[in-house]
């Protein structure tokens, strides 16, 4: 949720306040008050930005060459954006405030490039040789030129914007001069080999130039209608660091990693000062032989930590086949780590797969291997979990013990059957901690045929259909009060 | 050269004269810390050469490096200072009858008696040095309590001695794996530097700087398929360090042509578990020419 504007006093307050603490050597007033609704902006975005950054960040800013694009954005980078995800947040909103705060500087004053540079843009337009500019375009796209894929920005948005009108919707606008000026990342072998365009362009590059036609679009309309378009927040999909579906596998690796650490190490933090090593007499006394038979130095026998032991159970039914690969990466992720580990998928009955990640190492073979033959008996392609549950606790029965994990990765729809909770609060009993993994957001947990009420009672049971939330069930694994169980 | 930068260039230009490339950003954050004698946290994927920044702007700006590397269960003993115990127990017994305790005691807490770990090497180091705090992420949140305090004052107490404090300011760097969250108050206190694969261009730059006899096509092909092994999921990527190494490799061998044959000889170069090496013989081997068609692959494309 965006936060509604900053109440102007109270960034005249702050401001004051920074005033006061550096009254020489500061960057002009207009630059502090700017940079101070810069970093309220980014507070809205909900990067946590504290005065002692601003702080710092007016600090650095004489020592650098800062009238320079790059060098002003890299130094307030540097002190405000702390992690990668901030800094993509950062470099967001960057965009965003500058370019808005530039445009209403020129809304104010007045200045118009109707009589300046685009008049004599249109006049160069005239006899623009409209393939040369193509090539022209196409050229810098795969040189990377940054300015002068700026320039060519506004070029282009003269010679083929104007034809037939623009539709009024700025992505519409962007696409349809893309399309004219021929730019795929594809090769295209119908364009001589000279040309970039016929080995394709970067993808990456064109991603930009498009950028670029966006923003002078934007400005182009802001000219127009004389006021600028109220500010949008960033969605989701902007903010999400650019992942591609191999990357997904690794951040979900990465995440797993963490559950490792955190699953080995707990019960061994929370007893702090109560948990005493035991004084290993033997070694002591061969240490103390050192020192004179004095036992100066005491060796303490290790602390060993927990083994953890962990059974995971993947519902791969239809009605979670969105998730199911997400949470068979999960599974494939902790077999990564965990030595220890037995994995089931179950539909309507249960099955072992420990051996099919023992044997695969790539992900897709994985996958594959338990569409074909997991042996999962699948009439009709719902989940029967009272059946499972009873199958599960034959198998498992007798090996279960305390100091095993359970983790549960399903929906928790029982399509009408028996949930059979007893059963499932049996199995819990036997093991030291139970998870429950649901794909589903929380809104639609205990609707329809979702009964993971009768199971929360005997587990503790989260939201997860993305690393993010796979992130916080880690993070909640390590709360204070998951110690108890 | 043990004066301070003058700017963000000259920076550039001596960390590359010591055969570091930084990149624009790079150069920058290390001018402020520099400058405002704040410390540097470089986070990044491991192998982009977050240490060897360190390395080299002690070595450009002519300070001694002093290194603390971090791991589980690093304490205040041994990241700090610790009392040399066996030579106070010597001392002790060595003692003539008849001294009272409080000459002993006066004695046996004494400079004489302490050993120094890194931190307190950096701080009470009469000349400037670049302090390097590595993997700080392997450590708990209570040694980066610590630090903190460390951080912002550049001074130690020991009880029995008083404080010391520092009469020059190091350059900090901290690095992280990112394996756990740090705290706020630390990034708080840090500037911040995020250090990625570098692109493919400016790696062609760094290992054309440190293997300048090879090929220049050969250079550009084994970046290009670095880039490639990178783009997998694979346990280890290749890091910069091993680009280079693979690159002298090559040279070594007058390797003319990155072909397929010359790919698989060298490969263990950059790629260290097994089963990596399954994966990229599969992904990234299939795609390079064979030997005989190298020179006519080379000249079509």
């Amino acid at each position: 949720m965006p936060r509604p504007p900053a109440d102007p006093r109270a960034a005249g307050a702050r401001r004051a306040a920074i005033f006061g603490g550096h009254p020489d050597d500061q960057p002009p007033d207009g630059l502090v008050a700017h940079l101070v609704e810069f970093t309220e902006e980014l507070r809205g975005e909900g990067v946590a930005v504290g005065t002692s950054e601003l702080l710092d960040a007016l600090q650095a800013l004489p020592e650098v060459p800062w009238t320079e694009p790059v060098a002003f954005r890299e130094t307030l980078a540097a002190t405000i954006a702390k992690s990668q995800e901030d800094r993509r947040v950062f470099d967001l909103v960057f965009e965003r405030f500058f370019f808005r705060a530039t445009e209403l500087a020129a809304l104010r004053e007045g200045v118009s490039e109707g009589d300046g540079g685009a008049g004599s843009m249109d006049e160069a337009g005239g006899d623009l040789n409209l393939d040369a500019l193509r090539r022209q375009i196409a050229q810098a796209i795969a040189d990377g030129d940054e300015s002068a894929l700026r320039d060519l920005a506004r070029l282009a948005i003269a010679a083929f914007g104007q034809q037939g009108e623009g539709s009024g919707v700025i992505g519409v606008d962007v696409q349809r001069i893309r399309r004219q000026l021929g730019l795929r990342a594809e090769a295209q072998p119908e364009y001589p080999t000279e040309d970039p365009r016929h080995d394709g362009l970067p993808r990456e590059q064109i991603r930009r130039f498009e950028q670029l036609l966006r923003a002078e679009l934007e400005r182009d309309q802001i000219e127009r209608t004389e006021a600028l378009p109220a500010a949008r927040p960033l969605n989701e999909i902007d903010r999400a660091l650019p992942s591609g579906p191999l990357s997904d596998l690794a951040s979900v690796h990465r995440v797993v990693a963490q559950l490792k650490r955190r699953l080995k190490t707990q019960g061994n933090e929370n007893k702090g000062a109560q948990r005493h090593a035991h004084v290993d007499v033997r070694r002591t006394m061969r240490a103390s032989l050192e020192t004179g038979g004095v036992p100066v130095v005491l060796k303490y026998r290790p602390i060993r930590p927990r083994r953890t032991e962990i059974y995971v159970l993947c519902d791969v039914s239809t009605s979670v086949t969105s998730a199911s690969v997400f949470f068979l990466s999960v599974m494939h992720a902790l077999h990564d780590s965990f030595r220890k580990m037995r994995s089931f998928v179950f539909i309507e009955r249960i099955s072992e797969v420990t051996d099919v990640f023992q044997k695969e190492r790539d992900f897709k073979a994985v996958n594959t291997a338990i569409g074909k033959d997991a042996g999962v008996a699948d009439i009709s392609g719902y989940t029967d979990y009272g059946r499972v549950w009873r199958e599960f606790r034959a198998l498992v029965e007798d090996d279960l013990h305390p100091r095993a994990t359970i983790i549960v990765l399903g929906d928790a729809r029982t399509n009408g059957r028996e949930p059979a909770a007893e059963v499932f609060g049996q199995i819990a009993a036997r093991a030291g901690r139970t998870y429950w993994l649901n794909p589903e957001p929380k809104l639609y947990w205990n609707y329809g045929d979702s009964v993971i009420a009768s199971y929360e009672q005997y587990c503790e049971a989260h939201e997860c259909w993305s690393t993010k939330h796979l992130e916080d069930f880690v993070k909640a694994l390590t709360a204070p009060d998951a110690a108890r169980r | 050269m043990t004066d301070a930068p003058t700017s963000v260039d000259a920076i550039a230009t001596g960390l590359r004269e010591v055969g570091y490339l930084a990149d624009d950003s790079t150069a920058l954050v290390a001018f402020l810390a520099a400058k405002l004698g704040k410390p540097i946290l470089v986070e990044g994927p491991a192998g982009v050469g977050k240490t060897q920044l360190a390395k080299s702007l002690a070595q450009t700006l002519g300070r001694e490096l002093v290194r603390l590397q971090c791991y589980e269960g690093l304490d205040e003993a041994k990241a700090l200072y610790e009392w040399n115990y066996r030579k106070q127990l010597l001392r002790i017994q060595a003692e003539a009858d008849g001294t009272g305790w409080n000459d002993v005691q006066d004695d046996i807490f004494g400079k004489e008696f302490l050993l120094e770990r890194p931190l307190m090497t950096a701080i009470a180091s009469p000349e400037p040095v670049v302090l390097l705090i590595d993997e700080i992420d392997k450590t708990d949140q209570e040694f980066e309590a610590m630090l903190l305090e460390l951080l912002s004052d550049f001074q130690i107490t020991i009880p029995e001695l008083g404080r010391v404090e520092a009469t020059t300011h190091p350059i900090v760097l901290l690095t992280s794996n990112n394996t756990r969250e740090l705290t706020e108050a630390l990034k708080r206190r840090c500037l911040y530097l995020w250090l990625d694969y570098p692109g493919l261009e400016h790696e062609l730059a760094i290992v054309r700087l440190h293997a300048p006899d090879l090929d220049e096509h050969v250079a550009r092909r084994l970046v290009e398929v670095v880039a490639m092994i990178r783009d997998l999921d694979l346990k280890k990527p290749p890091s910069i360090a091993e680009s280079i190494d693979w690159a002298r490799a090559l040279l070594l061998l007058g390797a003319r042509d990155l072909d397929a044959k010359m790919f698989n000889d060298t490969i263990s170069v950059i790629v260290k578990h097994r089963t990596d090496l399954d994966i990229v013989a599969e992904r990234v081997g299939v795609k390079l020419a064979l030997p005989q068609d190298g020179l006519g692959a080379a000249s079509a494309g």
